[in-house]
C-alpha cells in the first residue's frame, strides 16, 4: 500500500440539511492502519461524516477520496458497519445471510453467493462469537448480538478501510468486549478503521487517532496528542465531560 | 379448456405474479404504493387507447406502466419538499390521475369497452370471451397469454435481481456503499408493479388488485422467516385465493374478484390467529405457559427458603401461598399441581415439600 497516499481524504466538505450547515469545511486525510475515533457532542456532524464519505448523502460541497480514487471505484475497499437502528431486523432472514449480504460488492450483479462466500461468513460469524446462531432469525437476537451479526458483515466484506457508525451504543459487556478485539485485530493487519464514537472515557484504550469535531473539524491526529483541555472545550463548547481520572483536566478552569 | 378452467387459470396466474412485487413493497413498508399505481394507471389506459383506438394493443400497458412509474416520481419528489407527510404525499397523487382518467371515459369513451365498473371492480367473468385469434385460429383469452407474460417477466426478474432487492430492501445504505443502486432497483420494482397491475386490473380492477398484492405477503410474513419461503408461500396463498375464490364465487353467484379478495382476508385472518409462531394464539399460549413455570419457580423458591426452619409446617402450605403470594385460590391450586406433576414438590394435604428435583431447580433459580 503507498504509504504518501491516505486510505481517506476529505477536501472542503460541507454538508447541509435544509440550508442549515452540518458539516462545515472539513479537510481530513486519514493514515493508513490507524484506529481513529470520530468524537464530539451530539449533532456534531459525526455520523453525517460517515455517511457523505460513503455517497450515502449527497454534500453541498467538497470531494472525497479512497485511496486517492473517488468513492465510485474504490468501495471494494471500504467496508461499513451502520448503526443498529438503520434496519428493520423483523426482516425474514437469520444471521448467517445477513453476514453474507457483505459478500454482495465483491460479486457484483446477478451472481449469487457460492459455498466459499458461506465458508467467508462463517468464518466471520466465528470471529465475533457468534457462530452457534448462524441460523437464529434476526429478530431473535439481543441488541448486542445483532452489532455483532453486522461487524461480521463488515469483515465478510474484506475491505482495506472500515467505517463504524456507534458500534458500542447499547451493547452489553461481552459485546463491547468483542468489538474491542476486532478493532485490535484489524490493526494488526494493518486496515485502517474509523468509528465514531460516544465515550471520550474509553478514547484512550481502544484507539490511537481521534477526530474531534463539532460541524467544523476541531483537531485531529494521535489521541494523546488532541485530547487537551482546550480542543475539548471548543468541540463541547465549554461543558468538558467526564474523560476519566488519569485525563490531567482541570475542569474548574473551563 | 372450458370458460371456467380458463378463468381459474387467468385468476390464479394474476395473484401469482402479482404476489412477487408484492413481497417487496410490503417489507419495504410501502404497500399502499400499489394502490396509488392501480389507480393512476387508468389515466395512461386510456390515454393510450385514445392514441391508438383500440384496447388490445401493448402500447396500452406501456402506457400505463409509465403512469405508474410517473406516479411513484411525483409522490416521491412531494416527499422530498419536505412540506407533507408520506401517505399525504401518496395520496395526493394517484387521485388526480385516477379522476382525469374517469373524467376522459365518462365524457369521451361511453360507449366503448372501459366501463367505470370494470375499472373499479374487474370483468373476470368476461375474460374467455376475449380471445387471441391469429389466421382464424383460437389461441385461448387474451388474458391468460397477458397474465402468462407477466408471470414470466415476473419470475424471471426475480430470479436476477434477487439478491439485489433483498439487500436494498433490508439495508438501503449498505447497498449503496456496495456499489449497487437501490435507486435503480426502487424503480424497476416500480415498473414491474405497474406493469403487473395493469394486467391484474381486467382481472380485479383497480381496488381489489391491492389485495392481492398486499394481502398474500403480509400472509406469508406470519408463516416464515426466510424471504425466499415468504415469496412461495405469497404465491401459494394468492393462487389459493383464486381458486377458492372463485368457488365461493359459483356457490354464492356473486362477484369473482370480491370473493378473491375476501378470500385472502380469510387466509390472512387464519394466519394472524393460528400461526405457529407469529401468531396471536400461540403468543397468547406461550405467555400463558411462561407465567406458569415462573409461578411454579416462585413456588419451589419459595419452599427451599422454608425448609428445614421452626416454622416450616406452617409456611410451605398450600394456604400460606396464596396469602404469601397473593395468587387466587385456584391459581394456586393449578400451580402445585403443576409443580406434582412435574415431579418437583410432594403434597401432603396441604404441606408442600420440595423433591430433590424441585430442590436442584429452585437453587438454580436461585443462583440468577
Amino acid at each position: 500500500m503507498n504509504s504518501i497516499i491516505p486510505a481517506v481524504e476529505v477536501r472542503d466538505l460541507t454538508v447541509a440539511y435544509k440550508e442549515k450547515p452540518v458539516l462545515w469545511d472539513i479537510d481530513i486525510k486519514v493514515p493508513h492502519g490507524v484506529l481513529m475515533a470520530i468524537v464530539g457532542p451530539n449533532g456534531a456532524g459525526k455520523t453525517t461524516l460517515i455517511k457523505a464519505i460513503l455517497g450515502l448523502i449527497k454534500p453541498a460541497a467538497g470531494s472525497v477520496f479512497i485511496n486517492g480514487n473517488v468513492y465510485q471505484k474504490s468501495f471494494r475497499s471500504v467496508g461499513y458497519v451502520p448503526q443498529r437502528g438503520s434496519v428493520d431486523w423483523d426482516f425474514p432472514t437469520n444471521a448467517l445471510d445477513v453476514v453474507l449480504m457483505g459478500r454482495y460488492g465483491h460479486l457484483g450483479w446477478f451472481k449469487r453467493p457460492g459455498k466459499r462466500d458461506v465458508e467467508i461468513a462463517m468464518e466471520c460469524l466465528e470471529k465475533v462469537g457468534m457462530a452457534d446462531f448462524a441460523y437464529r432469525q434476526i429478530n431473535q437476537l439481543s441488541g448486542g448480538q445483532q452489532q455483532r451479526v453486522f461487524l461480521a458483515r463488515a469483515l465478510a466484506q474484506d475491505s482495506q478501510i472500515y467505517f463504524m457508525d456507534e458500534p458500542f451504543v447499547g451493547v452489553d459487556a461481552k459485546t463491547e468486549k468483542a468489538i474491542v478485539a476486532l478493532l485490535k485485530e484489524l490493526r494488526g493487519k494493518e486496515k485502517t478503521v474509523i468509528v465514531v464514537h460516544h465515550d471520550l472515557q474509553t478514547l484512550k484504550d481502544y484507539f490511537d487517532w481521534a477526530l474531534l469535531l463539532n460541524v467544523r473539524k476541531i483537531a485531529m491526529g494521535p489521541v494523546k496528542d488532541i485530547i487537551t483541555q482546550e480542543n475539548l472545550s471548543q468541540a463541547y463548547s465549554g461543558k468538558t465531560p467526564f474523560v476519566g481520572k488519569d485525563t490531567t483536566i482541570n475542569l474548574d478552569a473551563l | 379448456m372450458s370458460f371456467q378452467t380458463e378463468i381459474i387459470l387467468i385468476a390464479a396466474l394474476t395473484a401469482f405474479s402479482c404476489a412477487i412485487p408484492g413481497v417487496f413493497l410490503v417489507l419495504r413498508g410501502v404497500a399502499l404504493m400499489s394502490d396509488a399505481i392501480s389507480h393512476a394507471i387508468l389515466l395512461g389506459i386510456v390515454v393510450m387507447f385514445f392514441m391508438v383506438k383500440t384496447l388490445d394493443s401493448p402500447l396500452l400497458i406501456i402506457g400505463a406502466a409509465l403512469t405508474g412509474v410517473l406516479t411513484v416520481t411525483l409522490t416521491e419528489v412531494l416527499i422530498n419538499t419536505n412540506r407533507l407527510k408520506k401517505d399525504a404525499a401518496i395520496g395526493l397523487v394517484f387521485p388526480l390521475f385516477f379522476s382525469i382518467g374517469v373524467i376522459l371515459i365518462s365524457k369521451y369513451a361511453g360507449n366503448v369497452h372501459i366501463d367505470l365498473d370494470a375499472v373499479l371492480l374487474g370483468e373476470l367473468a368476461l375474460a374467455p370471451f376475449h380471445r387471441m385469434d391469429i389466421g382464424g385460429l383460437d389461441l385461448g383469452p387474451v388474458g391468460l397469454w397477458m397474465m402468462g407474460t407477466i408471470s414470466l417477466i415476473n419470475v424471471v426478474g426475480l430470479l436476477l435481481f434477487y439478491k439485489e432487492l433483498k439487500l436494498a430492501t433490508f439495508d438501503k445504505g449498505l447497498a449503496t456503499s456496495l456499489g449497487f443502486s437501490p435507486v435503480l432497483i426502487h424503480y424497476g420494482l416500480m415498473t414491474v408493479t405497474s406493469v403487473t397491475t395493469v394486467g391484474a386490473f381486467e382481472v380485479a380492477g383497480s381496488v381489489l388488485v391491492v389485495a392481492l398484492i398486499i394481502a398474500p405477503p403480509a400472509t406469508a410474513f406470519l408463516l416464515t422467516t426466510k424471504l425466499s419461503r415468504m415469496i412461495g408461500i405469497s404465491m401459494a396463498v394468492g393462487v389459493a385465493s383464486a381458486v377458492l375464490g372463485y368457488g365461493m364465487a359459483y356457490v354464492l353467484d356473486a362477484s369473482i374478484a370480491g370473493s378473491m379478495a375476501t378470500m385472502n382476508g380469510v387466509l390472512f385472518l387464519m394466519a394472524l390467529f393460528f400461526a405457529r409462531e407469529r401468531g396471536l394464539v400461540s403468543k397468547v399460549l406461550s405467555h400463558f405457559k411462561k407465567k406458569l413455570n415462573f409461578s411454579v419457580q416462585m413456588l419451589l423458591v419459595q419452599i427451599l427458603g422454608h425448609e428445614g426452619l421452626d416454622n416450616e409446617d406452617q409456611e410451605n402450605t398450600v394456604e400460606n401461598m396464596i396469602d404469601h403470594m397473593a395468587w387466587s385460590a385456584g391459581f394456586a391450586k393449578k400451580i402445585v399441581q403443576r409443580a406434582v406433576q412435574k415431579n418437583l414438590i410432594t403434597r401432603n394435604k396441604s404441606r408442600l415439600s420440595l423433591t430433590p428435583l424441585g430442590r436442584e431447580m429452585a437453587r438454580q433459580v436461585m443462583m440468577f
